[in-house]
């Protein structure tokens, strides 16, 4: 029953993604409230829980508004070369362990995670075609900006995600998920935070949301954006966040495993409280941090990130080699090792450039 | 091969977020680094100064509400103040304290705004904002309790205040001085230690004192620069000399210096109203004003006043010819002229230094365009 | 307290300085011709004693017959002041030399001043309308201004 199979999960993930994408820009709204010392929304049903819906409704009834010296089919097939991504990602999350009641779509395709890195690089491509068709010129420099961006975190990113790849033997997210008798944030603990921090960079949230920061480029990218195609670049980014959530909370998280043993059956409810974990702590540092600067994030990304995500690799490949298996003392010396290169290593280098001579 | 570039010139405002208003900049890039800047004014341009000349004196004051409208009060007290001087006007006693009172309270109002705006525009998503609006929210109510308005007081008059201090008002006032300290040292400890924040605006922006002097800098952004220069110590004026208080300095003259001198200028306007409180009680009630006819007609002369308003130098200059209504009414607006080292503080700097060395002056448009 | 120097004692270290440029003093305020303006504002803020090296205001007013141009001058360091005054009759749009190149902080005030009263300042880098637009007909804030 091969198309079944297919049918139900296409059909899970396009009706459960965006609900739960729903269910979390909610509590992203009522979060930063809280972290605001206010209400956030809190009118449209109980707890404003329909305050979404009522966005969905206004969003879908509006105008759409096209600028008239843009490119006008770039203009319309940004937003979906941006959404379709978002979603891609899901199909190779693993929800649950084999034989329990949902597994995912393809859970065990063997290079799931390079599959995840290749598929989240396209939406760069659709931010591009964005600016480009706007014909404006701040969508032009917040999309410089996020080029410039992606291009740097990626690397990162990738490194780090190897290190993860290097303990477990496999690519593929289930034999990663397994692989984590201790969870991998314990373990490594230097990767996971290059992990974080170049994930947010690639969400463009705080503190590296150069490419929308309102207070420069007032919307970025999708500036000219408005109704419908606006909403699908809000869906996107939201999808993407809960998406890299979901992948920190498989990769480093122990995703479906139940901690401590605590219900196993119920995989994919521990899988949707990780991933709520992490997202919460990306919404924290929304509501806390400062923005950083464009010649200061590349440079954070080359100096800091970069050099330490190679050194993680070799740690981690020393480690796979003397200790095959990666026992689970390891995590004293990684540890330690992953404060003392932090706290020296910041030291080291000046971040960004000064005044440039005009 | 070398690429062929292009500079870019780009609008930032007059409708944007963080031009504080309608204020346009055209800006030219290289890349990300500002290699041109003209700013261009009279979007909010009401002409406040040509109004003047067809109202009374006292139908003037509303009007200076609308200036800087997140320091009406004090706009207030720089025109009355002027007025009193060209017509030689005694103040009470106790009116010259519920200034003192209502100035520095509009001060640490005013200075809630910038430092929360600042924050705001160097990205960190409304949080520290909100957490100054509770306070300024507090302090909106205090002025809502004296004179019930919430921003555009219209509370002071020529040769006094409109009406004495409500009952209610002092004990109010009292608990809120009692709390401030500690709340400032909370906006203290959000963010003025942050990594983020100390790579944003160290050394960013930096003006030399001798720059600053030479641009008509005023306020805070001229203490930053290192200037030992404000109006209440150097040409006192109502009760000020009896008062202690400190003038903050800065070092650099960079934008966090300029952030951070404003959060211990609130800590000083907390200690100047502790004072006055004191001193307001051993007064009696209702001498709030002094016995001016409501058509004030000051003698044929002029008069260039100036008092320190929470952004700098506020200074009227007036022209009376006898009349009921001045014959020239000018208004000194220190957003205005802060603006005027804008350009040599931001060359060579990037797009988000701009915004943030923009926030850093504090500028409010309604004064800059009058 | 800020002293407003006496005009008097200015005028008599003026005069050896630049001849025959004040034409009245009074307590604090001095009255100079309109083409030493610049001469003038050069002395008061290079001589010793005077200081002036901040530039409070500047502006101008209409007294039907002629327009008067205000310069407020303090001096930070010694903490002291002076109004300087010109008046200019005569043509439609007169001509005063621009103060830009002593303190920048003339800048914006001297381009109002020119859009709200039509003096043009010599010299002046970028003299153009402020507040208003360009074509914009008129000074507002001349009397003759009515609207």
């Amino acid at each position: 029953m091969d198309w079944l199979h297919w049918l139900f999960y296409v059909g899970v993930i396009l009706g459960a993604v965006p609900v739960m994408v729903m269910a979390f820009i909610w509590l992203e709204r009522r979060g930063l409230g809280r972290l605001q010392l206010r209400p956030g929304p809190n009118r449209a049903g109980p707890f404003g829980i329909l305050q979404p819906v009522a966005d969905a409704i206004k969003v879908l009834t509006k105008e759409d508004i096209v600028p008239v010296a843009g490119d006008h089919w770039v203009h319309f097939v940004a937003p979906l070369v941006v959404f379709a991504p978002a979603m891609l990602v899901f199909t190779v999350i693993p929800f649950q362990e084999d034989g329990g009641l949902v597994r995912g779509l393809v859970p065990d395709l063997n290079i799931g995670i390079l599959y995840i890195v290749a598929v989240s690089s396209i939406s760069t491509i659709g931010v591009f075609m964005a600016a480009w068709g706007s014909n404006n010129k701040y969508s032009l420099i917040s999309a410089f900006r996020s080029m410039a961006q992606v291009v740097s975190y990626e690397i990162p990113l990738a490194l780090a995600i190897l290190g993860v790849v290097l303990a477990a033997g496999t690519m593929s997210l289930t034999g990663i998920v397994q692989a984590q008798a201790v969870p991998f944030i314990v373990m490594q603990p230097l990767g996971f935070i290059i992990f974080f921090i170049a994930a947010t960079a690639e969400l463009n949230r705080t503190p590296f949301d150069l490419m929308e920061a309102e207070s420069e480029m007032v919307a970025g990218y999708h500036i000219e954006y408005s109704g419908m195609k606006f909403a699908l670049f809000y869906l996107a980014e939201y999808a993407y966040t809960v998406g890299i959530s979901a992948i920190a909370a498989t990769l480093f998280l122990g995703g479906w495993k139940a901690p401590w043993g605590v219900g196993p059956q119920v995989g994919v409810l521990w899988l949707v409280v990780k991933i709520l974990l992490v997202f919460m702590v990306i919404l924290w540092i929304r509501g806390t941090f400062p923005r950083v600067r464009v010649d200061q994030l590349m440079g954070f990304a080359w100096k800091f990130l970069f050099p330490l995500s190679l050194i993680n690799i070799f740690i981690i490949a020393a480690e796979s080699l003397a200790w095959p298996g990666l026992p689970w003392w390891l995590l004293f010396p990684n540890t330690a090792i992953a404060l003392v290169l932090v706290v020296v290593w910041s030291g080291l280098f000046r971040l960004g450039g000064g005044r440039v001579q005009v | 091969m070398a690429i062929r570039t292009q500079p870019v010139s780009i609008n930032i405002g007059p409708q944007h977020p963080s031009t504080h208003g309608v204020f346009r900049l055209r800006v030219t890039f290289d890349g990300e680094v500002i290699i041109g800047l003209e700013p261009i004014f009279g979007y909010l341009h009401r002409g406040k100064e040509k109004l003047a000349e067809a109202r009374t004196y006292t139908q003037f004051i509303p009007i200076t509400d609308r200036a800087d409208y997140l320091a009406s009060m004090s706009n207030n007290w720089g025109y009355c103040l002027a007025v009193e001087r060209l017509a030689g006007i005694e103040l009470p006693e106790r009116a010259e304290y519920i200034r003192v009172l209502v100035g520095e309270m509009m001060r640490i109002s005013n200075h809630l705004m910038a430092v929360g705006f600042f924050l705001n525009d160097c990205g960190a998503f409304f949080t520290p904002l909100l957490y100054m609006y509770r306070e300024r929210e507090k302090l909106l109510d205090l002025f809502d309790m004296l004179c019930g308005q919430r921003l555009n007081y219209n509370y002071m008059r020529i040769g006094g205040v409109s009406q004495d201090l409500p009952v209610e008002f002092l004990p109010a006032l009292k608990k809120f001085v009692q709390e401030m300290p500690g709340y400032i040292d909370e906006y203290e400890q959000l963010l003025t230690t942050n990594e983020i924040l100390l790579a944003r605006s160290k050394g960013v922006g930096v003006l030399s004192p001798e720059q600053a002097v030479n641009a008509s800098v005023s306020g805070p952004v001229l203490r930053a620069c290192g200037v030992e220069w404000d109006i209440r110590r150097a040409d006192p004026y109502s009760i000020y000399p009896q008062l202690e208080f400190d003038i903050p300095t800065g070092i650099q003259g960079d934008t966090y210096d300029r952030f951070y001198l404003r959060i211990q200028e609130m800590r000083q306007s907390v200690r100047i109203l502790q004072q006055a409180i004191t001193g307001i009680e051993q007064l009696p009630h209702g001498v709030y004003r002094a016995h001016v006819l409501s058509l004030v007609r000051p003698p044929k002369g002029e008069v260039y006043s100036r008092i320190e308003s929470p952004k700098g130098e506020l200074g009227y200059y007036i022209v009376s010819d006898g009349g009921v209504s001045p014959w020239r009414c000018r208004m000194r607006g220190p957003s205005q002229l802060n603006l005027t080292a804008l350009r040599d503080m931001v060359l060579g700097w990037k797009l988000a230094d701009l915004i943030i060395i923009l926030g850093s002056i504090d500028i409010v448009m309604g004064e800059v365009d009058r | 307290m800020t002293q407003p120097l006496s005009g008097k004692e200015v005028v008599a270290r003026i005069q050896k300085q630049v001849p025959g440029a004040v034409l009245l003093a009074d307590h604090g305020c001095i009255w100079v011709r309109p083409v030493t303006v610049a001469q003038v504002a050069q002395y008061l803020k290079e001589a010793p004693g005077m200081e002036m090296d901040y530039l409070n205001n500047l502006t101008a007013a209409d007294y039907l017959d002629y327009l008067e141009v205000v310069y407020h001058l303090s001096s930070l360091k010694r903490n002291h002041s002076l109004t300087l005054k010109v008046q200019c009759w005569g043509p439609e749009e007169p001509e005063v030399p621009s103060v830009f190149h002593l303190w920048q902080g003339a800048d914006l005030q001297e381009r109002e001043c020119y859009d709200m009263f039509g003096v043009r300042f010599v010299d002046h880098p970028n003299l153009k309308r402020i507040l208003f637009w360009e074509g914009f007909e008129g000074h507002v804030l001349r009397k003759e201004y009515t609207g």
